[in-house]
């Protein structure tokens, strides 16, 4: 019997985890996947929850949230390489002018 | 008690892989860990009896979307990431930021008494028989409206990432 506590503990590391990367990397790229683990993290909330309410509403919340993420992954990286196409570089501190 | 050690051995894979996807400097490092993180994610998924969503975990997750990662790294050719003054500033701000947010989700966390509730091995079955009655019946609706979404992430990323003068 593990309590509920402890995914949520795991799950808010995991977030922050993802916080951190997203606040302190300069890699565009690598910030774009702490994002990916910052929905990761909330993905576990979801289905701990509903293991523990008994209901499964959590498990399609998680799934439409997988959805969107990989819709948001597709169009993301094609930013990213238009990005790249332009700008020649993926270090967000020289992506800051709107036009070359 | 093998409940317990699978728990663990899961959260341990995914704490180790989160704090190496930030330790690492190269993104080809960190996204091997995000997979790594992902996976255990999926056991953990699989302990709390959701199958379908630990399924579709490791299908969308760390195949899917980390092999587009991949490519686009090895596509770009992304080298060790270069620090400049807005690194330092970052740093500075970004660590007291996280810090504030963690103790505050950890206190909102602990303190309602739902959360010491235990949770216990086959509570829930989310087999994908289940899954697919609730999807195709109560959310239909929202079902549908994912895939248009899904069909303007397609054109979006053909639109974007297509050369200029082509």
């Amino acid at each position: 019997m593990i309590p509920l506590s402890w995914y949520l503990l795991l799950s808010a590391f995991l977030f922050i985890c993802g916080v951190l990367g997203f606040l302190i990397k300069r890699n565009i790229i690598t910030i774009f996947m702490s994002i990916e683990l910052m929905l990761n993290a909330v993905n576990l909330t979801f289905v701990a929850y509903a293991t523990q309410l008994k209901n499964l509403n959590g498990h399609i919340f998680v799934f439409f949230v997988m959805v969107v993420a990989a819709a948001e992954s597709a169009v993301g990286l094609g930013i990213i390489i238009a990005v790249y196409r332009s700008r020649e570089t993926l270090n967000v501190d020289r992506v800051n002018l709107l036009k070359l | 008690m093998l409940h317990e050690i699978l728990f663990f051995i899961f959260a341990a894979g995914c704490v180790a892989g989160a704090i190496n996807l930030l330790a690492q400097k190269h993104p080809i490092n960190s996204a091997l860990s995000l997979i790594v993180v992902m996976a255990s994610l999926a056991g953990l998924f699989l302990l709390m009896g959701a199958e379908f969503v630990g399924a579709v975990q490791v299908i969308i997750y760390a195949g899917a979307i980390m092999v587009l990662f991949v490519f686009v790294i090895m596509l770009l050719n992304a080298g060790v990431e270069e620090h400049t003054k807005g690194s330092r500033i970052a740093l500075i701000l970004g660590i007291p930021g996280a810090a504030v947010i963690a103790i505050l989700i950890t206190w909102i966390l602990l303190r309602s008494q739902q959360s010491q509730a235990p949770i216990a091995i086959g509570q829930l079955h989310g087999d994908g028989a289940s899954i697919g009655r609730l999807l195709f019946g109560p959310f239909l609706l929202p079902f549908e409206v994912t895939s248009v979404l899904v069909l303007i992430a397609i054109m979006g990323a053909v639109v974007l990432a297509r050369k200029e003068d082509a």
